[in-house]
């Protein structure tokens, strides 16, 4: 089923140094549209680092290298003429701990179109509206957008950074453990959230949590100290997996 | 408890209460003082009669007010700017060590005696502004003791605050909000107009009153350079006399009523200060919960 798909992303013997350290080594996968794509592994393995390549948010660490071929719709995104705006702008970004900006909830979500030049007050009425609705935080909201998205809770935030991220209308959304600072009750609106949002856009995710990943993904990567072990179909992963390491991992013996 | 304990206990209550004391004391002395003159000329009249002479005991202060509020507020204007640009310069623009250099340079400006500042007001800035005023204006009649002049030594004078507090605070932003908004696409001049400062507001503001209160409460080098006239100023080139720089000038000869007039601008100056730091405390809060994070 996934070579009927086309590529968001295809990583081919991706190297990443920090200063002489070697963190990730030879990173092969492809990242399939619509698909969501849960990057499970030990702490310190790299997944999260990965995840940072894919909109170069590891252009902000010093000392951070990367050798090999990362392409997005086809294109090197670090190739020297590559517009790292754009790039942002297709591949949005959801943080570990929810980090809503100290304005009101109204000014986080019209930040990103503002930026990119949406000017039109009804059109950006219109997305706020529109992205609190696909994110479900319209009826709880609607009536408090301009109080500060600070007085929200935990699993409001997140979801606000989640709308945040779609107002400027990605194709891609990179997930950094996008749970683990919440409760259950806001993890699991968190997860259902991710399974409408698949319908249309393309998700990565980090997780620490297993059954999170078998729950929500459609393909699943195991990281291993810097090494992508093995990636599959997730039901292929859980059920049957080709690796002995990732059985290992999977059944709880380490990590 | 040991004795040595008790004692240092002592000690270090003893050095507390001296120091609460003396402000108790500055301050009793000072109403004490100046008391009976406003009681005499009437406080509405002291502080809004325009005419400063006390060889014909008349006592108004405005134009004393009016030039410390004006040298304070044109310091403001042009440091406050310079400040954070500055600010922002070190913290988001050079590299750690090169800003660590820089910083530390400016902060150099804070240890020069301000006597100094003044000379070189006297002797650079009042030279120059009078020839600017003349070039523009040949007829103008400017000596070059200013507002402008007090201003721009004085913004010069509390750069160190506003830099060192503000370059802190934009330092003490979380990197969540960076990223935030990096990863949205915004270059890095948007997040920093409109993530960074905005989040570092209450740090950048307190930076300015800081600098403020510094600035009201400056003598000698605005003495020096702002010419101490005292009456009402109709430009910035106009020379003022300040509150400080006539206590300073008039204390050595001052008659006893003259005496108590100057000991009453200083009462009015604590309750200047007082308001404005009162004030300043209760903005801060109101912008305050801009830094918290969730």
């Amino acid at each position: 089923m996934n070579t009927m798909k086309k590529k968001a992303f295809e990583i081919r013997d991706m190297d990443l140094y920090y200063g002489n350290f070697q963190a990730l080594k030879q990173l092969n996968i492809d990242i399939y549209e619509k698909d969501v794509t849960a990057l499970i592994g030990p702490s310190g393995c790299g997944k999260s680092t990965f995840l940072r390549s894919l909109n170069r948010m590891n252009d902000l660490v010093k000392g951070c290298r990367i050798e090999g071929d990362i392409r997005f719709d086809g294109e090197d995104i670090y190739a020297k003429d590559y517009d790292i705006i754009t790039l942002r702008k297709n591949v949005g970004m959801v943080f570990q701990q929810p980090n809503p900006f100290p304005k009101s909830i109204y000014e986080n979500i019209v930040y990103g179109p503002k930026i990119h030049g949406v000017r039109d007050k009804k059109t950006l009425n219109e997305i706020v509206e529109r992205t609190l609705k696909e994110v479900g935080l319209w009826e709880e909201v609607h009536d408090r957008l301009h109080r500060s998205a600070l007085g929200l809770s935990g699993g409001q935030q997140q979801r606000l950074c989640i709308a945040r991220c779609l107002a400027v209308e990605p194709e891609v959304i990179l997930m950094d453990e996008p749970t683990s600072a919440l409760d259950p009750v806001a993890t699991s609106k968190i997860e259902a959230l991710i399974q409408e949002l698949k319908t249309k856009y393309t998700i990565v995710i980090v997780t620490h949590n297993m059954q999170q990943a078998a729950r929500i993904s459609d393909r699943t990567a195991f990281f291993l100290v810097g090494e992508i072990l093995e990636v599959d179909d997730t039901q292929k992963i859980f059920t049957n997996p080709a690796n002995k390491k990732t059985e290992e991992y999977i059944s709880g013996r380490f990590g | 408890m040991k004795f040595s304990e008790k004692l240092v206990e002592k000690i270090i209550f003893a050095c507390a209460a001296v120091s609460a004391a003396s402000v108790a004391l500055i301050t009793i002395f000072i109403f004490g003082r100046g008391l009976p003159i406003l009681a005499k000329v009437g406080p509405v009249a002291f502080i809004t009669g325009g005419n400063w002479s006390p060889g014909n005991e008349v006592y108004g202060i405005l134009p004393l007010i009016a030039g410390s509020i004006s040298v304070t507020l044109g310091a403001l204007i042009i440091g406050v700017p310079l400040g954070i640009s500055c600010a922002v310069f070190l913290a988001e623009v050079l590299g750690k060590r090169q800003a660590k250099f820089f910083q530390s340079a400016i902060e150099l400006l804070a240890g020069i005696p301000s006597v100094v500042y003044g000379f070189f007001g006297l002797i650079i800035l009042v030279p120059a502004l009078r020839k600017l005023t003349h070039a523009i204006h040949a007829d103008s009649g400017a000596t070059g003791f200013s507002i402008l002049a007090g201003a721009i030594i004085l913004a010069i004078m509390i750069l160190p605050t506003i830099v060192s507090m503000s370059t802190n605070a934009i330092n003490a932003v979380p990197l969540k909000y960076r990223e935030a908004s990096l990863a949205m696409g915004a270059d890095k001049r948007e997040t920093i107009t409109k993530v960074i400062l905005p989040a570092a507001k209450s740090g950048i503001f307190s930076s300015a009153v800081l600098g403020m209160g510094r600035a009201i409460g400056e003598t000698m080098a605005v003495m020096m350079v702002t010419g101490n006239v005292a009456s009402l100023p109709t430009g910035i080139m106009s020379p003022v006399a300040t509150m400080t720089g006539t206590i300073a000038m008039e204390m050595s000869y001052a008659t006893p009523t003259h005496q108590q007039a100057l000991f009453a601008i200083g009462i009015v100056l604590f309750i200047i200060i007082m308001i404005l730091n009162g004030s300043a405390q209760l903005i801060m809060k109101k912008l305050g919960g801009g830094t918290e994070s969730a």
